[in-house]
């Protein structure tokens, strides 16, 4: 008998199907034996994992399991980290990542990413959701007002902010901070978005609204979500991996890992005994 | 059973009324800073505006009018002295222009390496070179300036043009005085770049962003105001640099915008008159007390800016 | 340009061209990248700049002095002849000003310090006196001067008169008939230190304020738990663990009045002399002429800085003294060395004995 039946998992958000077949659908991320340090300190160990294009992949696990560290890799934000050592490979739509040649400002226009904590820049809300197009060279006004138009839009926040798309981003409420920092996301075009628990210091309501928009996104981008909040795991996304101690244990359609995981640890976690 | 003695912390409410005294003592330590405060204020106010007593103060014999607007700086005893403070204004303005040209970028460019740039190692190098050029002597600067900056670098690189530079000049002044401001722009402006939080720089390289773009579009906007504080507080130092400025400058109070020749500031002024031997009620002498408070004034102004500036900085980021 | 199409939203089964994220292959990104590169050498090429002007600075200063510098310059007393003028009135004046200017400046700037860091309850009155310390910090150190000739120099004087028999208080004059037989000095060394002190202890205040701010408030809530009072918290808890911070700031902020000259020369101090202040022209007259060691406070001085200024001014027709100034500023750069290498080595001792 499985640890938890298919009717205690929340009904999921508009467009994310949990019981997706994955093998019909082709890979945006690939990451084969990835081994990760902190000078000596080892933190990731030999994870694999495919990322379905367009579909959303929860990354789940304990604190300090290493799924954020895992995170921070695909757009290789830990390049920032001194001392900090990654081993492997990640294909990035058929193209390894790491490798030397590789240009990390161009892999991160592709690869887009919303942090735990939003960060508007001391900026009005029309130049935060304009900056990308801009530092890539964009200088039309029309082309940019257009563009964040539409990237507001995209992330639900275009009616509450029309008016004042002048004022400073920092008077926004923390939710429409990181909705924002969503749409500036989009604004540079990318193919995929990488989220680290993009709801976590938000209110129920708030939270709510960015689950939903995942939904809406995962038509258009392929999205690698961190979260701690399981119910959130369990809604949003197609595919989730369960992280522990630096080891990825086990990957599966959604349902699958939320109604009959294969591994004990899983199941321990899934059910509320460790965590 | 004998008597317990009384253990120490019981009798130790004796002992309080020397910490009543030491505290006492302690803060008119802190106290005598306002008293320097006053001091200055009414010492400068006494000899330039009114004066009790004996003595005439500067403007009860010549107006404040003539002392702002005039445009000629003879400060003899008798009827050829004139008092009017724009030759020295124009000379100050002009050293601390020019060292806020060499100062600003240098400082700035310095402490965005030291901030976004350079590794751990490499900042714990640089930082002391800093601190050892912020540690010279004012005077050691204008030797360097009168010895070396103007007959060697400058001369020569003038008369390839076919200008003759004069031995004092402003030029080589502003020049010194900027590099001895620059450790302060550079210092003060890495604080409040290095306040920026992380998570701005992280979210900006995460949108495809290049160093430049981090370093020119988020964090120096974002840090601007501290960084604007930090030129006002150099700006200021370098209107108040005395020693190298009097050594480079040279003493003639002439109003002029011309940095190729000397020009005496104010406190150059100030030096050049306490070593004559006028006595010491004369106007002449009374004149420095005038050019004081000009001086006094204006640094202060731009301090109090300054640290207004920055105060509203640190209001964003805690 | 592949940004152009950015405002085009991507429709969902559209498949978009593959990108390729090999350094090279989008023109505007090299351009970027190439402005990036640009930018950071141009800031590591202005902070290295600053190393360049240090070594050029020291570079011109030492081969100015060749002709001058040997080590008669520092016992010679200055003189009108380039070839004998030495620094010696210089040393000696320097040394009992920063002696005395430490003197004063320690014990009221640290002073300052604890009441303002661990005392004071954020008040008004604190409030004002901390935007007056760094307000006085921005103050011009020649402003000082002009309050130290005004106030200190005045003060001297009428102490002058007391001691040289003029005035009613004839107690004063007959001490030094008996014991001094030596003149007295409006602008003396005290006048000086005390005017130096104005001078520094803004920074002082500061150094140490950041000394004892860095002392963990664990320290202090567990020796309040204990039952300690608040002074015997501060005596014997956070002074102690403050000590290297406070002796190494204050050391450094305090040596910054071996190179002030603008302020002394507005006392008046001599810029040519020969005098050395109480004729103590050597250490051992520190220990066998103590009547004179009791002069030297209230005598005339001149100090490094001084003759240096005097001797870059001074017109000659062969420039002889620019090596000679040149000497002076070797000789004041190496005692600055001196004092920071002591503040260096306490620095090193201390934080290893302590750490948090």
């Amino acid at each position: 008998m499985p640890a938890i039946t298919s009717s205690s998992v929340p009904p999921s958000v508009a467009g994310v199907d949990r019981n997706l077949d994955m093998s019909a659908h082709p890979a945006a991320i690939q990451v084969n034996g990835l081994d990760f340090y902190y000078s000596e300190h080892q933190v990731l160990f030999n994870v694999s994992l495919t990322v379905p294009e367009r579909s959303v992949t929860a990354l789940i696990g304990p604190s300090g399991c290493g799924k954020s560290t895992f995170l921070r890799t695909l757009n290789r934000m830990n390049d920032l980290i001194e001392g900090s050592r990654c081993v492997g490979q990640i294909l990035v739509e058929g193209q390894n990542i790491m490798d030397p040649a590789v240009d990390v400002v161009l892999l991160r226009k592709h690869v887009g990413m919303v942090f735990q904590k939003s960060t508007p820049f001391p900026k009005s809300i029309f130049d935060n959701v304009a900056y990308g197009p801009r530092v890539a060279g964009e200088t039309n006004r029309s082309v940019l007002a257009d563009l964040v138009e539409s990237c507001l839009k995209k992330a639900a926040l275009w009616d509450e902010v029309k008016d004042r798309l002048t004022k400073s981003a920092m008077a926004l409420s923390g939710g429409q901070q990181q909705r924002l920092c969503i749409a500036r996301t989009l604004a540079t075009n990318p193919r995929i978005i990488l989220m680290d628990e993009p709801a976590s210091a938000l209110d129920p309501a708030s939270t709510d609204r960015i689950e939903n928009l995942i939904g809406e996104l995962c038509a258009n981008y392929t999205i690698v979500i961190v979260t701690h909040n399981m119910q959130q795991a369990s809604r949003v996304s197609h595919q989730t991996a369960f992280f522990y101690k630096g080891v990825l244990v086990e990957t599966g359609p959604t349902m699958k890992i939320f109604t009959g995981p294969s591994e004990k640890k899983t199941e321990d976690y899934i059910t509320g005994r460790f965590g | 059973m004998t008597q317990a003695k009384l253990p120490a912390w019981a009798i130790r409410r004796i002992s309080r009324r020397y910490e009543k005294l030491i505290q006492a003592a302690l803060f008119l330590c802190a106290a005598l800073s306002v008293l320097t405060t006053a001091a200055i204020i009414l010492v400068l106010l006494t000899n330039a505006v009114y004066a009790p007593g004996a003595k005439t103060a500067f403007f009860e014999r010549v107006s404040f009018w003539e002392f702002v607007t005039g445009t000629h700086w003879k400060p003899v005893d008798g009827q050829y002295g004139r008092f009017g403070i724009i030759p020295l204004l124009c000379g100050t303005m002009m050293v601390a222009g020019i060292a806020s040209l060499v100062s600003v970028p240098a400082g700035l460019g310095a402490a965005i390496y030291m901030s976004e740039y350079a590794g751990p190692r490499e900042r714990e190098f640089l930082k002391p070179i800093l601190e050892i050029l912020a540690g010279i002597p004012s005077v050691v600067f204008g030797f360097f300036a009168l010895k070396f900056i103007t007959p060697w670098i400058l001369k020569p690189m003038f008369s390839l043009v076919g200008i003759d530079l004069q031995i004092f000049n402003t030029l080589s002044a502003g020049i010194v005085v900027g590099i001895m401001v620059t450790p302060l722009i550079a210092s003060l402006s890495e604080d409040v770049i290095r306040s920026v939080p992380r998570s701005l720089r992280e979210a900006a390289f995460a949108l495809g962003s290049t160093r430049f773009d981090v370093s020119v579009r988020i964090v120096v906007p974002a840090a601007l105001s501290g960084i604007l504080a930090a030129f006002l507080l150099a700006f200021s130092r370098a209107i108040g640099e005395t020693m190298a400025v009097t050594i480079a400058g040279g003493q003639q109070a002439i109003a002029t915008l011309n940095p190729l020749q000397g020009a005496q500031t104010m406190t150059g002024f100030m030096v050049h008159a306490s070593t004559g031997d006028s006595a010491a009620d004369s106007i002449s002498r009374m004149s420095i007390y005038a050019v004081g408070i000009a001086l006094f004034a204006i640094t202060l102004t731009i301090n109090v800016i300054s640290g207004w500036v920055l105060r509203r900085y640190r209001e964003v980021y805690q | 340009m592949s940004t152009r199409g950015s405002g085009t939203p991507r429709v969902a089964g559209q498949q978009s061209a593959p990108v390729s994220f090999i350094s090279g292959t989008d023109g505007s990104i090299r351009r970027r990248l190439f402005l990036s590169r640009v930018f950071s050498w141009t800031c590591r090429f202005v902070t290295y700049a600053a190393l360049a002007v240090l070594i050029v600075l020291l570079a011109a200063i030492i081969w100015s002095s060749v002709g001058r510098l040997a080590f008669d310059f520092v016992y010679n007393p200055n003189s009108s002849n380039p070839i004998k003028a030495g620094m010696l009135a210089g040393l000696w004046g320097s040394f009992w000003l920063i002696l005395f200017t430490a003197l004063f400046s320690v014990p009221v700037g640290v002073g300052s310090a604890i009441y303002l860091e661990e005392i004071a309850k954020d008040s008004f009155f604190v409030r004002v006196i901390k935007t007056n310390i760094s307000n006085l910090a921005g103050v011009p150190s020649i402003v000082y001067g002009i309050l130290g000739y005004t106030v200190f120099r005045s003060l001297a004087a009428v102490l002058k008169v007391w001691f040289d028999g003029q005035h009613a208080f004839n107690i004063l004059g007959l001490f030094r008939l008996r014991l001094l037989k030596l003149p007295i000095y409006e602008d003396n060394i005290l006048v000086g230190a005390l005017t130096l002190t104005l001078v520094v202890l803004p920074t002082v205040i500061s150094a140490a304020q950041e000394a004892l701010r860095s002392v963990p408030s664990s320290i202090r809530v567990a020796s309040l738990a204990l039952g300690a009072t608040r002074w015997q918290t501060i005596w014997r808890q956070v002074i102690p663990a403050a000590l290297p911070g406070i002796s190494t700031g204050v050391i450094l902020s305090t040596s910054r009045a071996i190179g002030e000259a603008a302020p002394l020369i507005m006392l008046g101090a001599l810029t040519i002399t020969t005098m050395v202040p109480g004729n103590i022209d050597s250490p051992v007259k520190l220990i066998t002429r103590p009547l004179q060691v009791l002069h030297a406070p209230l005598d005339q001085f001149t100090a490094m800085p001084i003759e240096i200024y005097d001797w870059s001014k001074r017109p000659d027709p062969q420039d002889r003294f620019t090596a000679v100034a040149a000497s002076g500023i070797i000789v004041l750069m190496l005692v600055l060395l001196s004092v920071n290498a002591v503040a260096m080595v306490v620095r090193h001792y201390a934080s290893r004995r302590l750490k948090w």
